[in-house]
Parts: C-alpha cells; structure tokens; sequence
C-alpha cells in the first residue's frame, strides 16, 4: 500500500479487522480511537472487558486487541454489571448508542447508576438510530426529521430530547464520574474518556461519558453540514462539559 | 479459605427453594444475580443469608432482563454464575439465554414454574416447559433437567454447574412452585464425599497475557452479516449439540418392563405416576411409568424403547400438552395409542392417575 | 394402604395455622415418617384464608396437594368454606366451636364433623398464645399420625431456648397439646 503516511493509531486498535465498518464520516471511530488511546496510556488492556450494543455500536466487536463481547440492544450494561461484579479486577467498559442508552437499556443505566457500578458506560449520541436506517431516538432535537419523524420531531407528541449526562449526574452520587464530550473536540474527549476509566481504576464509582457524535449517512448531510450540525445544532441542546467529577474541579 | 458449605452428609428437612441455595453453594456457586418473583424467592433469601459466610456474592438487579445478562457477565469473568426465576420472569431471561446459547455461555438458571399465561397464578404449573426448552428465537441449545422433589432439586443443581461448564450450553434446572414451597426430607452433602465432581469454570476474558501481543484477544459476537455465515455457526451448534446429547440424556423407568399401559409424566407429576403404578400393581393392573429427567436433549431412544412394547401410553401433565408435544415429536412413527390427561395450572394426584389408567383396561 | 395422613389445616393470618403444620410435619419426619407440607402463598394467600397441606406416610409421598383429606381443621367461618372441599366420606372435619353462622356451610358427607371450644379454652383456660398449640394436639388427637410424647419433643425443638429462659412456657404449650388432644376424643 502506497498509502502514506498514516495518521498515528493506537496500538490496541487491530490492524487485522481495518479498515473498519463504519461509514465513511462516521463518528464512532473517533470516539473508538479516544477510548483506545487512553486505555494504551493507562497501560490498562490485560484488564478491560469491552462490551458493545447493538447498533452501529456493534460494529466494534473486533475493533481493538482487547477482550470484547458484543451484546443485545441495551443489555450492555447488565453484561458488564455481571462482569465487573464477579470479578472486580476488571476493567468494565460498555460501549453503547443513544437508543441503546436511553431507549431500550434505560432501565440497566438508571439502575446501574444509581447502585454505582463500578463501570464505565460511554455513549455515543448521533440523534437517531444508525443500524436500523435512521429512525428517530430519545436524542432526536425538535424539528429535526428522520425516518419515524419524517416532518420533524413534534415536541408536543414525542417529547424533548433525552439529556442522558444530566439524568446521569441527578441520580448519582458523590463518587460518580460524568461528562459530555464531543467529537469535535477530541483532546477534551480523550480526557474525559481517561477521567472516566480512572474513577473506575480507583474504585470510586460509575462514571459514564456521552459523545456527541455524527452520522452523516442518516442525516444525510455533506461534510459542511455535518459540522454545523454537530457543533450548532446539536451543541445548542446538549451542553459539552463535565458534569460531576469526585473531589475535582469540573471541566468545561 | 471459609470452610465447605456442607460437611459430609447430613439428612434435613426443608423447602425446594433453601435445597436449590445449598446445592448452589455445595456447586462452588460464585455469584447469583436476581430479581424477586414468586415461587422463586427464597433461593434468594436463603442464598443472601449463606453466601457471604463463604465468600459468595450476590447482586440485586432491576428486572429479570438484566439478571439474566448479568449472569452472562457473570460466566465470560470465568465465574460459576447463576439465577433463579418464574413465569414472568423466564420469558424475561429468554433474550439472554438465547444470547448464552449462541455463544455457549454455561449459565445456570433455576425455574419455579407458577401458573400461566401472563400473572395466573403464583402456585405451581408444569406450563414453562417450551419456553424454558425453546424459548426466544433459537433452537433449544440447552440442557433442561425437570426434578421430581427436594432430592433431585439438590442433586440436579449440583449437577447443572457440572454439565453447564463441561459442555458450555446454558442449562435449566426446571422445578415448579410445589417443589419450592414444600417442605420434605432429603439429604444434602459435600459433592466430594459423594465423589461427585464439579467441572472448573474459567474466563472467556481477561485472561493472563496482553490481548493481540502474547495471545489473541476474545472477541465474541452474536451478530452474523451473511446468512451462510450464520448457517455454518448454527450447524456448528448443532452438531456440538448432538455430540453433548448422548452424555447428558436421563430417564427413569418404573416397572415398564411387562407393562400394558405406561404412564408418562415428568418433573412432580411424575410422583403421583409413581404412587398410581404402586397402587395399580397391587390391584393387579399391569401399568408402568416412564420419566424422562432431561427434557432437553429429550430421552428418544429410550422412551421409543418402552413406548414400542406397551399397548397404551398415557400421558399426564399440568399443562395443555406441552410436554405432550415433545412426547409426540420424539415418537414420530411409533403407533402405539396415546391418551392424555391435561391439568394446567393445577397438580395431579396419584388417585387421579389410578381412576383414569382403569378407564384403559 | 399406607399408615399416615393427609391433613387440611386453615385459618386467618396469625392463627399459627403455617407454624403447626411445620412442627407437626418435622416431628413426623424425626419420628422416621415421610412428610411433606406446602402452605398457599404469595397472591393465593393474600387477604385470604391460610392454609397448610400436610401428608405424613410410611411410603413415598406422591403429590404434594391433596383432593380429599382424612383431616380438616377449619379456624374461621371462612376456613369453613375454603375447605370444604377437601371433605370426602372417610374425613373428620373438626371446625372451632366459637364460629358462628356457620351450621349451613358445614360439610354433609363428612365420616364425622366436630365442634371443638379451642378457642375459648386458649382465652379462659391457658393463654391466646397457645392456641394454635391446642390445635396441634387436637390434630394428632384425631390421626394418631405420631405419639404426644413425639409432638412435645417437637415443641420442645423448635422452642427450647424460650422454655429454658421461662420454663413455665414448657408446662403451658404441654398442657395445651393435651387440652386439645383430649378435644377430640369421645
């Protein structure tokens, strides 16, 4: 291959499964590349148990050189749950989409949290649901139209977007790790994903990470708008920054 | 260490539900995960009470959707992990056994059948026994054991940690809410004294060694993008399905070797065909009983084996046959008559039994 | 047939209908018997009459309900009703004789039914906490299942600590198991 030069890759991602599946100007990769760098710095991968979802989200179920099992829509977190508590030296990860999250696995993240699994759950939030073609999700802002929400999302009859960190941070307690990140910001997104697996490394609690992310495919936006979508649009409904951090200032 | 759960061997008294949470804990059970849900309850008390004592855990979840998948959790840490439910509650646990069977996980889970459909009853039924033989969208992947009594309620949980992890298929331990609630004799022991042996779990992940440098790391999927893909993992299944068949397969046979009529009937029906083939023998009635112990892989080649010599079969359950559809699919082109008795929901009693076998003679 | 018995017991919540059913089947089964009991429970039981099923053999025991008892033992007006049905031509049906308006109700195909004063007796006699132990002994007074003797080792089992700390408790649940013995019989 002729191809170069590369831009540098973390070691944990597995060369013998790139490329990868993900569309082109999808935004799971990114996110998948600031999960996999942190966990080579925190030098943690003998240890992390990877779950994904179902959804786009499953398509990483051979992305990296660690342990990995994909799941069902939204049982990540109970799997990782069942990981984590039969053998506490693991380093849990459930890696999941907002209709995973928010819809179909709402009842084991709200639970997850509130009984403060030492887990980490990062979500990546895309408003709508990818694998299935484009439906409309919990994150789906108003207005915005997708397949189920073809004139737009009517607040009125189908309610306001999910605000997953906040619910997140409301339920928890003190020792809780949450953040929203963005990957239109990947050096902050990397640092919070590394907050995040730190909280869980020192057995302090839950700590969960959104990612706002994109899907240009379903949105069917050029690379143009799919920036404006993200850090407009988007942004003006789900505030970037950390929510709750144990003992520490916050960021953002 | 905490010292051994049971020493020896010791003759008690008590319910099917403390007789399951002993048998767990005889196992080397490391973890259960659950979720209240009537008959089943008190294996979860009886558990929270033992297990710390010897170093056992247990976590509460929200529903039976996440005890389930965390008890798949569970199993990939390499832990002998299990749960216990009803009802309701099976049909919630489907999707994850369905999921521990596509990727052999040896889970282990405890039914306490209670009426049906939907709420019915929190008594008894024999009326989970297709959901817990083929229940969710797979093809039966699973090892069913249907018990008889407090006995076989400790024996066979000891013996589903065994076969679970010895063959990785996800297996049932299927009671019902009489066996759980009633209180009778029986004896419970160390495993070893019986030399009974328990096969090691082990990690499906986080295994020593960093994953893609010194060995490969486990990736473990349930989704399949190509119908041929799934068609070759599927066949793989079943042959190591079939394979595994033959060393689990259980029966019992009671006075079928001249008999005319023979009973069938499983798990604490299979009691009242016990005392009826006793009550009819001293009346002079030729009748004997088959009990299939494993439902799935179900007993075949020995139910055809009695069903070929008798005259008539008779076929008792508490379920609107059920059981009779795995009864009838096994006798495929065997001719012998078969008469049914069909009690859903309610239990059936050894006078019952009697009075319907002499309406055949 | 099997030497044994099967026993209907029913009651209101508080009773002691479950606790009596226990001790009896236990002591049945220290007595070298089979015995097995199951309660109604969860939804069957709430709000409703408590009932105990228990089955005491020298064979195996077939199933764990019964249809016909060989004893029932009704503590309400609507343990009367309730468990009517366990009534067949060889049952003795022993119902508290404090119910009141409840003659209609009673079984016509019982072999013999029997009012006894357990109630009263517990209240004037010995104490309203002894009651269920009256009718205890009002139940082996009526199968012979087991020897008195063999049901006060059984008390003495599952109390033993209360009656060492107040052995006057020892002479009061003995005294009751005799009382309600002696209610059944003649």
């Amino acid at each position: 291959m002729a191809v170069q030069p590369q831009p540098q890759m973390p070691k944990v991602w597995r060369t013998e499964t790139k490329p990868h599946k993900f569309c082109p100007g999808c935004g799971h990769p990114l996110v998948l590349k600031a999960i996999g760098e942190a966990i080579e710095e925190l030098v943690i991968e003998e240890r992390v148990v990877f779950g994904c979802d179902i959804g786009c989200s499953l398509l990483a179920w051979d992305f990296f050189n660690l342990d990995s099992i994909q799941t069902h829509h939204g049982r990540t977190t109970p799997v990782i749950t069942g990981v984590k508590r039969a053998n506490p030296d693991i380093i849990g990860i459930a890696y999941m989409g907002d209709g995973g999250g928010y819809a179909i696995g709402s009842q084991h993240l709200v639970n997850a949290a509130t009984r403060n699994e030492k887990i980490t759950v990062f979500l990546v939030n895309n408003t709508q649901y990818g694998m299935t073609g484009g439906q409309m999700a919990p994150t789906t802002l108003p207005g915005q139209k997708t397949e189920t929400s073809p004139y737009g999302r009517d607040p009125e009859t189908t309610g306001y977007p999910t605000l997953g960190p906040e619910m997140i941070a409301a339920i928890t307690g003190p020792n809780a790790y949450v953040a929203r990140g963005t990957v239109s910001n990947l050096r902050q997104l990397k640092r919070m994903v590394k907050r995040a697996l730190e909280n869980q490394m020192e057995g302090r609690g839950f700590s969960f990470v959104e990612a706002l992310s994109l899907c240009p495919t379903n949105w069917g936006t050029n690379a143009e708008e799919t920036w404006h979508w993200l850090e407009e649009d988007m942004a003006k409904y789900f505030k970037v920054g950390e929510l709750k951090v144990p003992g520490e200032a916050k960021e953002g | 260490m905490a010292q051994k759960p049971i020493e020896g061997e010791k003759k008690v008294f008590m319910t099917g539900n403390e007789a399951v949470a002993w048998a767990a804990l005889a196992a080397g059970a490391d973890i259960m995960y659950g979720y209240p849900i009537t008959p089943q309850n008190e294996i979860m008390h009886y558990w929270t009470r033992l297990a710390p004592k010897y170093g056992r855990k247990f976590l509460q979840t929200e529903d039976e959707i996440s005890a389930g998948f965390t008890a798949v959790g569970g199993v990939l840490a390499g832990r002998r992990a299990f749960t216990a439910t009803a009802g309701p509650g099976n049909i919630l646990m489907q999707e994850s056994m369905c999921m521990a069977e596509m990727m052999r996980l040896p889970t282990v889970l405890v039914v306490t059948q209670r009426g049906g459909p939907s709420t019915a009853t929190v008594i008894y039924s024999q009326q989970e026994v297709t959901m817990t033989c083929y229940g969710g969208n797979g093809e039966g992947f699973r090892i069913v054991y249907s018990t008889a009594g407090q006995q076989d309620l400790f024996d066979y949980t000891l013996k589903a940690f065994d076969v679970a992890w010895k063959y990785r298929f996800p297996t049932f331990v299927l009671g019902d809410g009489y066996q759980a609630k009633m209180r009778e004799p029986l004896v419970i022991y160390d495993p070893e004294v019986r030399g009974v042996t328990i096969t090691p779990s082990e990690p499906y992940m986080a295994k020593s060694g960093k994953p893609g440098v010194d060995r490969p790391p486990t990736h473990l999927r349930n989704t399949y993008n190509m119908e041929e893909e799934l068609l070759a993992a599927v066949n793989e299944l079943a042959n190591a399905y079939a394979q595994m068949a033959p060393q689990v397969v259980e029966s019992q046979e009671f006075e079928t070797e001249d008999a005319e009529v023979v009973i069938l009937a499983h798990g604490v029906v299979s009691r009242a065909a016990q005392g009826a083939v006793k009550v009819l023998r001293s009346q002079g009635y030729r009748v004997g009983h088959f009990r299939p112990i494993t439902l799935r892989p179900f007993p075949d080649e020995a139910i055809k084996r009695v069903a070929e010599k008798s005259r008539r079969l008779f076929l008792v359950e508490s379920s609107q046959a059920q059981f009779r559809k795995l009864v009838t699919d096994s006798l495929y082109g065997v001719s012998t008559p078969l008469t049914s008795y069909l009690k859903p929901g309610e239990g059936i009693t050894v006078d019952e039994v009697v009075a319907e076998v002499k309406k055949l003679f | 047939m099997a030497k044994g018995a099967k026993i209907a017991i029913a009651g209101e919540g508080g009773q002691g209908v479950q606790s009596v059913a226990g001790i009896l089947s236990e002591a049945a089964y220290d007595e070298g018997f089979e015995a097995l009991y199951i309660p109604n429970f969860g939804v069957e039981q709430r709000g409703g009459v408590s009932v105990a099923y228990v089955q005491i053999s020298d064979e195996p025991i077939g199933s764990p309900k019964f249809k016909i008892a060989d004893i029932v033992v009704a503590l309400s007006d609507r343990a009367v009703h309730r468990t009517k049905k366990y009534v067949g031509p060889n049952t003795v049906f022993v119902y508290d004789a404090d119910i009141k308006g409840v003659d209609g109700a009673l079984p016509k195909n019982a072999a013999k039914v029997l009012a006894i004063p357990a109630i009263r007796v517990a209240k004037e006699e010995l104490h309203p906490r002894v009651f269920n132990v009256i009718i205890m002994g009002a139940v082996i007074g009526a199968t012979k299942v087991v020897d008195i003797d063999v049901a006060k080792k059984a008390l003495t089992k599952k109390f033993g600590y209360k009656f060492e700390q107040d052995p006057s408790l020892r002479d009061l649940n003995y005294k009751a198991l005799e009382r309600g013995y002696e209610l059944v019989q003649g």
